[in-house]
């Protein structure tokens, strides 16, 4: 009996890290490529070991790296302040509506949570920012339309309703105002879901893509994510519209093609790929956060 | 996940409802009805005028990113023009809807959207149960390392996984078209071929979001106590029946509620997916194009303003019809569930 039993564990070790290896195999081809000479590339396709082993496209990106650093420099500054505004203004409205006491809290949580379940969709949302706030090729257009998500307001409210009404009840006995027991005492006690969030705001920001694709055509403006788009969608686009290889910085003529753009892959992917599993649990506990209830 | 957390909503406002009465003592009844309700509105507002400044700048948002734009879906009947706005366009009736449903776009892009959303949500349910179950019987210390390798794909954007479809998809370079002409195959023209792409992108899915689901799944079996399995275990239960007996059972609620949820977001497709692993290329257009990357090109590409907001109210629509019926349905079977 027990003999079986550790054979079928090893089977199940064995499913398992075959599993694993496949889910990760295929970033190590993009890796590969990036690794591989462009002759080779072109002989041999692309392979998981580099048979010829060349680090040029890394250095034709970073002989002029000011476009990727500028993209960089970008999506950190949309992150930082995304996620702090969101987060402050998220709070703010979660404790509103957590209040047992405020008479309006339902109609406002009413409010917030229709937005989820019906939406104007994309033609209005592009109109509003065009037409009327003017924010084409503006950074605020990056910030401004994932600023507050309904579900986020949520998952707060459940975390703040377990705060026992009585610390806010004795904090105003003590002549506390609202505002000061927001920022004093509310915001400290939240500080666990405040990092969850938190955490899930940024990795939003830093992914997004899809605002950047219609807003953004100053290339001084471009994210790290729209960075991958035009390159992604302009697969021979970047060797055959030199207007664009300036841009990049980059001579034509011995220009890494393939290679190169997995390079770019790997230099706008590749940090936060590293940096975001060492946060894993907290996307998970982004999702039961709000759901334990005191 | 979301109709948990209104769950806890739902008891918020059983309790300030209750307050609310309390509030309504049957001395007010004897004063002028409206006078009442309006001064006692107004104390309460300005005994709490702080706490609404709190509220303020999310309800202005809201207002002007969520609700404005409820407003701007009249485009759909309108023929827009950018100098002439939202107001200032002439009004047509259905006529951007009657063009939309006399070709077959209309048809096209449903079956696509619905279709595409039912397979991911079939399959991606079934595998990361699979393997949830197979999960739970290995050592904690074991599966944290599984789990994390599983769960890679999930901080990828679909821009990143753009570039790994095509490392694999690539005609002349590929990995898989060199490795079909290794094996004395025909390489085949994936970005110009439809009919293998319902397969890539359920495997595309599948390898993004299997961490994640699976994840959740495992959380559920996490919470399902200990004391069923010892009682099975003195009945000399096998491991398998254990699972299915015992795990698959009491997870049957979840997966029920994650899966009628799943059915209310069935008309929102993925767009990242859809955009990008086909490479936005025209030949894949009748087998990976869904509302979404339809609405998008109408409106970028092609710049018919008018038709793009056409199909965006009609997906606008259909969608909340959508969650209004899976919710009801929800509540019907547990409304302890239910989003509202």
């Amino acid at each position: 009996m027990e003999a079986k039993f550790s054979i079928s564990k090893g089977f199940l070790h064995l499913f398992f890290t075959i599993l694993s290896i496949a889910v990760v195999l295929p970033f190590l081809l993009v890796i590969a490529v990036s690794l591989t000479d462009e002759k080779s590339l072109t002989e041999h396709g692309y392979q998981f070991i580099p048979s010829d082993f060349s680090l040029s496209a890394y250095r034709y990106m970073l002989d002029s790296p000011d476009i990727i650093f500028r993209a960089y420099g970008v999506t950190m500054l949309v992150t930082v302040v995304g996620t702090l505004v969101s987060l402050l203004i998220t709070a703010m409205t979660a404790y509103v509506v957590s209040r047992p006491d405020y008479r309006y809290n339902r109609i406002t949580t009413f409010y917030v949570f229709f937005t989820m379940l019906f939406s104007g969709g994309l033609v209005p949302s592009y109109i509003l920012v065009t037409q009327y706030l003017h924010l084409k090729d503006s950074l605020l257009a990056l910030i401004l339309p994932i600023l507050l998500s309904p579900f986020n307001i949520m998952v707060m409210k459940g975390f703040l309703s377990k705060i026992p009404l009585e610390v806010i009840e004795s904090a105003k006995m003590d002549g506390a105002k609202e505002y000061r027991i927001f920022f004093r005492i509310i915001l400290p006690l939240a500080t666990p879901a405040l990092a969850t969030l938190g955490l899930l705001i940024a990795f939003a920001y830093w992914n997004e893509w899809f605002n950047a694709m219609l807003y953004i055509d100053d290339p001084n403006k471009v994210p790290l994510q729209l960075l991958l788009v035009r390159t992604l969608n302009s697969i021979e686009f970047i060797t055959t519209n030199s207007e664009f290889a300036q841009q990049l910085g980059i001579d034509l003529s011995d220009f890494p093609n393939n290679s190169a753009r997995m390079a770019i892959a790997v230099l706008a992917g590749g940090p936060m790929l590293v940096i975001f599993p060492f946060f894993q649990r907290f996307f998970v506990k982004g999702l039961t956060v709000g759901s334990l209830k005191g | 996940m979301s109709n948990k957390a209104s769950v806890a909503l739902n008891d918020n406002g059983g309790t300030s409802a209750r307050m609310d009465s309390n509030a309504d003592s049957p001395l007010d009844r004897t004063k002028p009805k409206r006078k009442s309700f309006f001064r006692r509105e107004l104390k309460h507002l300005k005994s709490n005028r702080e706490l609404l400044l709190l509220s303020v700048p999310g309800i202005l948002y809201k207002l002007i990113f969520a609700y404005f734009p409820m407003v701007g879906l009249i485009i759909a009947f309108k023929n827009y023009r950018y100098d002439l706005g939202m107001f200032g366009s002439k009004w047509v009736g259905l006529d951007n809807f009657r063009f939309l449903f006399t070709t077959d776009t209309a048809w096209r892009i449903t079956r696509n959207t619905v279709l595409y959303n039912l397979g991911y949500m079939v399959i991606t349910t079934v595998a990361a149960l699979f393997l949830a179950v197979l999960l739970n019987e290995l050592k904690a210390k074991y599966t944290r390392f599984y789990q994390t390798a599983l769960f890679l794909p999930h901080f990828l954007s679909w821009v990143l996984v753009g570039y790994i479809a095509y490392a694999f998809l690539n005609h002349s370079d590929g990995f898989i078209n060199r490795t079909l002409i290794a094996l004395g195959f025909d390489p085949v023209s994936w970005y110009q071929d439809s009919a293998p792409w319902p397969f890539i992108l359920i495997i595309v899915h599948l390898w993004k979001a299997i961490g994640f689901t699976t994840l959740i799944y495992f959380a559920g079996i996490m919470g399902i106590s200990g004391d069923y399995y010892e009682a099975a275990r003195i009945d000399g239960a096998t491991k398998r029946q254990m699972a299915l007996k015992i795990t698959v059972p009491l997870l049957t609620p979840l997966i029920i509620i994650m899966s009628i949820l799943s059915i209310g977001s069935m008309f929102r497709g993925d767009f990242g997916l859809h955009y990008f692993i086909p490479n936005n290329s025209g030949f894949l257009y009748s087998s990976t194009d869904i509302i979404d990357t339809y609405v998008y090109r109408a409106l970028r590409e092609v710049g018919n303003v008018s038709m793009s907001a056409a199909v965006g109210f009609y997906q606008s629509v259909v969608g909340f019809v959508l969650v209004l019926a899976a919710n009801g349905i929800v509540k019907k079977i547990n409304p302890e569930h239910s989003m509202w």
